[in-house]
C-alpha cells in the first residue's frame, strides 16, 4: 500500500476544507440570529461554553421544566454563600424591613417604573418548590414564593428588541440572563421562602430564582433590572461578573 | 511480555481518536479534581449539604480559591472534545468492525469493552444527570439514579474506575515495549523489524 497522496486526494481535500471553513461561518452566522451563542464565547475556554449554551437553548426550546418536589422534600438545612452586602444603603435598608427599597426597572421599556415589595406583593404570588445546586457541588431544596418575572416585564411592556435582562444587586455580582430564561415560567422574583420572608443571607428583599440553572445565577439582593438588546456595552461586555473571576456566564452546566 | 507480532497498524481514525481522548481523560481528571475539592464529600438523594449525613467525606481539604471556574470551563471543553471523539470512533468503529479487536487477548477485549460501551457512557449520563437544564427536558435520567447527590457519587466513582484503568493500561504498555506500543500509536507503524514494517 503506498502512502503517497494524489493530486486527487489533495484536491478533495483543499475543496473539504473550504467547504468546512465557509460551513462553521453560516453556523456561527445562523447562531448568532437565533441566540445560541453566549456573552462569554472568547477565547479557548468560550468553545466548551459555546457549544453547551447552544445546544441547551435548542435541546430546551420545547417542554423544559426544572424538577418540581413536595413539601416533604424541603430541606432542613439551607446553606448560604457570602454574606449580605456591608454598604450602609444596604444595612439601613434592612434596619428598616425595607420599607424604602424599590426596585427599578428600566432599559428597553415602554413604561419604566419603581416597585415598592408591597407593590410586588400584591401582584399574583407563584410558589416552587425546587432543587438549588452550588456550583461547588452542595445542593438543596426550598420553597420559593415570589412573581414570575414575566409578569413584571408585562408591566413595565418591554420591548420587542429587548434581549437580555441584567440584573443590578446591592452586592458587585451583577449578572443577565436571556429572554427565554426571563420569559420561563418558573424564572421567579422571590421575596419568600419555606414559607416566611425571605431571609437576608438568602437575598432579601428580592432575589431571582433561575431553577435550570446552578445556585449562582440566582442573583440576590435585587436593586435594579434594565432590558437590552446588546450586552455588548454593558459593564465588561460578557453579560456577568462571573466571567471576570473565572467563572461561566451560563450555568445551566 | 506480549509478543509483536506483524499485526497491521492502527488506522488513523484509531490513533487520532486515541490521543485526543487521551488528553480529553488527562483534563477531565486534572479539572475534577479541581471541582472536587471545593466539597470533598459525597452524598446519596437529591440533596447534600455540611451538617447532613454524607456517605463518604474523602480525605482531601475543601478548598475555596476559585479553582472550580477554570475546573468547571476546562471539564466542559474537555467533555465536549471526548464526547465528539468518541461519536466518530464508534462510527469509524462499527463501519470497521473494529470492536472485535482480534489483535488483543480476552482480558484486553473485555477491558476495552467496558471502557468504550460502559464507564465513558455512564460517565456521561451522570455528568448530564447533574446538569438542572438537562433535566428540565429529561428529568428521568436524575431519578432513575436516585437523585442529583447520588448522580455526582456514582460520578466520581465511575469516574475513579477509569482513572485505574488509564493506570493500568499505560502501566502494560510501559511493561509491554513503550516505544514500540506509543511509537505504533502515532505513526501507525511497528518499529523496523526484520521481515514485518
Amino acid at each position: 500500500m503506498s502512502d503517497r497522496i494524489s493530486r486527487r486526494t489533495m484536491l478533495r481535500s483543499g475543496l473539504a476544507a473550504a467547504a468546512g471553513i465557509s460551513g462553521l461561518g453560516a453556523a456561527a452566522e445562523i447562531a448568532r440570529r437565533y441566540g445560541l451563542i453566549p456573552p462569554d464565547h472568547g477565547g479557548l475556554y468560550g468553545i466548551g461554553e459555546t457549544l453547551t449554551y447552544g445546544s441547551h437553548r435548542v435541546l430546551m426550546a420545547t417542554h423544559s421544566m426544572a424538577r418540581e418536589f413536595s413539601r416533604q422534600e424541603i430541606s432542613t438545612i439551607a446553606p448560604v454563600n457570602g454574606d449580605p452586602p456591608d454598604s450602609d444603603e444596604y444595612q439601613q435598608l434592612l434596619a428598616r424591613e425595607f420599607s424604602a427599597w424599590r426596585l427599578v426597572v428600566d432599559g428597553l421599556v415602554t413604561k419604566p417604573a419603581s416597585f415598592s415589595l408591597q407593590d410586588l406583593r400584591r401582584l399574583p404570588p407563584q410558589s416552587q418548590i425546587t432543587h438549588q445546586a452550588c456550583e461547588e457541588g452542595w445542593s438543596f431544596i426550598a420553597e420559593w414564593t415570589g412573581l414570575p418575572l414575566s409578569t413584571l416585564l408585562d408591566l413595565v411592556q418591554a420591548r420587542p428588541e429587548a434581549r437580555w435582562v441584567v440584573f443590578y444587586p446591592f452586592d458587585e455580582f451583577w449578572d443577565s440572563i436571556d429572554m427565554a430564561e426571563a420569559r420561563h415560567p418558573q424564572t421567579l422574583l422571590a421575596y419568600g421562602m419555606n414559607g416566611g420572608d425571605l431571609p437576608a443571607g438568602h437575598g432579601a428583599p428580592l432575589r431571582l430564582r433561575v431553577p435550570r440553572q446552578l445556585g449562582y445565577k440566582s442573583i440576590k439582593y435585587l436593586s435594579r433590572i434594565t432590558l437590552v438588546d446588546s450586552l455588548d456595552r454593558v459593564e465588561n461586555g460578557k453579560g456577568s461578573l462571573s466571567p471576570d473571576i473565572g467563572y461561566s456566564w451560563y450555568a445551566g452546566i | 511480555m506480549i509478543e509483536l507480532g506483524p499485526f497491521p497498524r492502527h488506522p488513523l481514525l484509531v490513533r487520532v481518536t486515541h490521543w485526543l481522548t487521551a488528553v480529553s481523560v488527562g483534563a477531565l481528571v486534572v479539572s475534577g479534581i479541581a471541582i472536587l475539592l471545593a466539597h470533598p464529600r459525597l452524598y446519596w438523594g437529591e440533596v447534600g449539604v455540611v451538617g447532613m449525613p454524607s456517605l463518604l467525606d474523602l480525605p482531601l481539604p475543601f478548598v475555596l480559591t476559585g479553582q472550580t471556574g477554570w475546573g468547571r470551563s476546562l471539564h466542559f471543553l474537555a467533555a465536549w472534545t471526548i464526547v465528539l471523539t468518541g461519536i466518530v470512533y464508534v462510527i469509524g468503529g462499527v463501519r470497521r468492525a473494529h470492536f472485535q479487536w482480534p489483535l488483543y487477548n480476552t482480558l484486553q477485549r473485555r477491558t476495552y469493552s467496558v471502557v468504550v460501551f460502559v464507564l465513558l457512557p455512564l460517565l456521561i449520563w451522570t455528568g448530564l444527570a447533574m446538569s438542572p437544564a438537562i433535566t428540565s427536558v429529561a428529568p428521568f435520567i436524575v431519578r432513575v439514579l436516585g437523585g442529583h447527590q447520588s448522580a455526582r457519587t456514582i460520578h466520581f466513582f465511575v469516574a475513579a474506575a477509569l482513572a485505574t484503568f488509564v493506570v493500568g493500561h499505560v502501566v502494560m504498555v510501559v511493561a509491554s515495549g513503550f516505544n514500540a506500543h506509543v511509537g505504533a500509536m502515532i505513526t501507525g507503524k511497528l518499529p523496523a523489524r526484520k521481515g514485518a514494517a
